[in-house]
């Protein structure tokens, strides 16, 4: 009797363990689940509670969703990438944000082709910094871009005041990209599409992808066969710069007004979508594609609490507890870190 | 050797502090009293979110967390004042910072995520704490309390100078001397001895981060002394104070160092920005700085570290 008990538990703990590595292994099934039970309670539950009906899924509404999780699903690139070798790239938000700002103060100045290729140029200095901080120095990866951010800051009050008078332009087909509509679905996708096949074949069929992981799982054994883990940490985060660049000045063709903390709150969101994607924070697993259906639960999320009038402080709160209940789950349920 | 060393450091760093306000003394020869009541002054709220984050440094840990403990801390006072007198709102005001600190604490020992991924995940939602409980800067502040940080009752010793080290003794001095305090310094530098040596690792963490805690409730005292109204946005205070930690002599990971080296450390990045302010740089411009400073710091503090782990 009590044999079979345990032989039952036994089973039963395999089949937990089994769960945990099936949700490890594909993070994107359950997720998708989810996003489609969001979606269903948004107009069932949480339309009807506010307007007393229930509502319709249109074309209108998809695209909206999709256009605002685009930006949000390029941020959270750069989380998954240095997630990948345990690392987090705090900057990412005011580098956006200063790329939407330079983009558009420059523009009238010098151009749109010379503008975009400072804006995306400042993503660059900023990855090359934090990239020499945590490759080069050893620095803890969340302190040095931290940091950097801090100082990115200051750098833009500074230029702003040189930049007070010329006036803001923000180029056409930003503009194009970023409000457009071909077909019901947002202009966005045009560049979103291409950089996402980008990531994933980065992640997947590439050796950079294959050192991004090795030096997660183990960075001891990642040295010791041959990787020379600054190169890799150097170019990593001057790509996430590059990336968080191009988020913002899609993110400037959408909102269409420059302002100094433009991106800025895209940053937690952007965690929160890696997280909720299945990237482990601690290096290792990680799949862009998980976090762009993470992006899209946020949205959902986010339009749930905006129709529920939720005040903005309780909004941050909730991100930050899904941030830690995920990753409590995952190690819950995985036993691992 | 190890003591000696120790303490060379902090001498060290006194030396570079007096130093520095030597050649601030150069820079604006009027500099005197009242340069330093403002200098101390300033120092205060940096201060205090140090000597937090220093305690749980030494612990073993990290509290990114921190500024945003030191905002709900700063609003809820704010709130309190304005229906009650000024003593039972700043003794709520610390029990909450302590239960805060607690909280971190908890969840961390409890969901065993680490420290960092912990304290940034409760980074947004004390952030968010703090915009529920006050949507835009408000509240009030008892006058007496305000005046408590300004003048000088000794020559020379301004008096926010005395708050920050007679609230800190308070708080650190008997923490050291007893249990508590072994404990703190033997879970810091080697865990799983601490544990089998019968120290309660759970217990002494969460303890740790209670003290953090309260130490930034008074940041957040100070923070509304100083300006007169509660701020729900928080602070610069998190990096500033991971940078002073590291400057003041404490190892990121834990067991080594005292909250004396620290302190100091915050005064030697305030009076760079007085020198800097002093020299007629543009505020702007005294930002970067500032942060190339930080980061510098806790570069070197990272190379010392990876060093110190290869040898």
């Amino acid at each position: 009797m009590s044999d079979m008990r345990i032989h039952a538990e036994a089973e039963q703990e395999r089949g937990l363990v089994r769960f945990g590595r099936f949700l490890r292994d594909n993070p994107v099934i359950p997720l998708i689940f989810f996003l489609i039970l969001l979606v269903i309670s948004h107009f069932y539950i949480v339309m009807p509670l506010r307007t007393g009906r229930t509502g319709a899924l249109s074309a209108f509404w998809v695209n909206n969703l999709i256009k605002f999780a685009i930006p949000l699903a390029m941020l959270a690139a750069c989380q998954v990438l240095t997630m990948l070798t345990a690392g987090i790239d705090l900057s990412a938000g005011i580098v956006a944000t200063i790329a939407a700002f330079v983009c558009a103060t420059l523009a009238p100045l010098i151009g749109v082709p010379g503008a975009v290729a400072i804006a995306i140029g400042c993503g660059v200095v900023v990855g090359l910094v934090n990239g020499f901080g945590v490759g080069v120095v050893r620095v803890h990866p969340l302190i040095m871009t931290l940091g950097t951010g801090l100082i990115a800051t200051g750098c833009l009050q500074v230029y702003q005041r040189f930049v007070i008078s010329t006036g803001t332009l923000v180029p056409e087909f930003l503009v194009w990209l970023g409000t457009g509509r071909t077909i019901g679905l947002p202009n966005g996708l045009f560049l979103f599409l291409p950089f996402a096949l980008f990531i994933l074949w980065l992640m997947r069929f590439t050796g950079f992808g294959r050192l991004l992981f090795a030096l997660g799982s183990n960075e001891h054994a990642a040295k010791l066969s041959g990787v020379k883990s600054w190169q890799v940490f150097l170019a990593l985060y001057a790509l996430s710069g590059v990336i968080a660049a191009l988020a913002g000045l899609l993110y400037l063709g959408m909102i269409r007004t420059p302002s100094l903390q433009l991106a800025n709150p895209l940053l937690l969101p952007s965690v929160a979508a890696a997280v909720i994607g299945g990237t482990s924070i601690f290096g290792g697993r990680g799949s862009f594609a998980g976090a762009i259906v993470g992006a899209l639960i946020l949205r959902v999320i986010d339009t749930m609490l905006t129709l529920l009038q939720m005040p903005e402080g309780a909004r941050i709160a909730l991100f930050g507890l899904i941030i830690l209940l995920v990753t409590a789950l995952y190690v819950r349920i995985t036993g691992s870190r | 050797m190890n003591v000696v060393r120790k303490n060379a450091w902090v001498m060290g760093l006194v030396g570079l502090l007096a130093v520095l306000l030597i050649v601030t003394k150069l820079i604006q020869p009027s500099f005197g009293a009242t340069g330093l009541e403002s200098l101390a002054r300033a120092a205060l709220p940096f201060a205090f979110a140090t000597a937090g984050m220093a305690i749980v440094v030494i612990v073993g840990g990290i509290d990114l967390s921190i500024a945003s403990i030191m905002a709900v801390c700063g609003v809820t006072a704010a709130v309190l004042m304005q229906s009650m007198g000024a003593v039972p709102a700043v003794a709520i005001t610390l029990a909450l910072g302590g239960l805060m600190g607690a909280i971190n604490g908890g969840l961390i020992v409890v969901t065993k995520v680490p420290d960092i991924v912990v304290t940034l995940a409760m980074l947004f939602v004390w952030e968010g704490v703090a915009l529920l409980i006050l949507e835009s800067p408000g509240g009030s502040v008892a006058p007496g309390l305000r005046s408590l940080i300004n003048g000088s009752l000794i020559p020379f010793v301004p008096n926010a100078l005395l708050v920050i080290l007679i609230a800190i003794a308070l708080v650190w001095v008997p923490v050291k001397r007893s249990k508590l305090g072994l404990s703190i310094y033997a879970v810091g530098s080697d865990e799983l001895a601490a544990f089998r040596s019968g120290v309660s690792v759970g217990w002494t963490k969460v303890a740790a981060y209670a003290l953090a805690g309260v130490l930034a409730a008074m940041g957040g005292l100070s923070l509304i002394m100083l300006t007169g109204i509660g701020e729900p946005v928080p602070g610069p205070y998190l990096l500033a104070s991971v940078a002073a930690v590291v400057l003041g002599g404490v190892m990121l990971g834990g067991g080594r160092g005292g909250l004396l080296g620290p302190i100091v450390a915050v005064f030697i990045l305030r009076i760079i920005r007085t020198i800097l302010t002093l020299a007629n740089v543009d505020p702007n411009v005294t930002t970067i700085v500032e942060g190339v400073v930080m980061v510098a710091v806790v570069m070197l503090g990272a190379v010392l570290t990876y060093r110190g782990r290869r040898t």
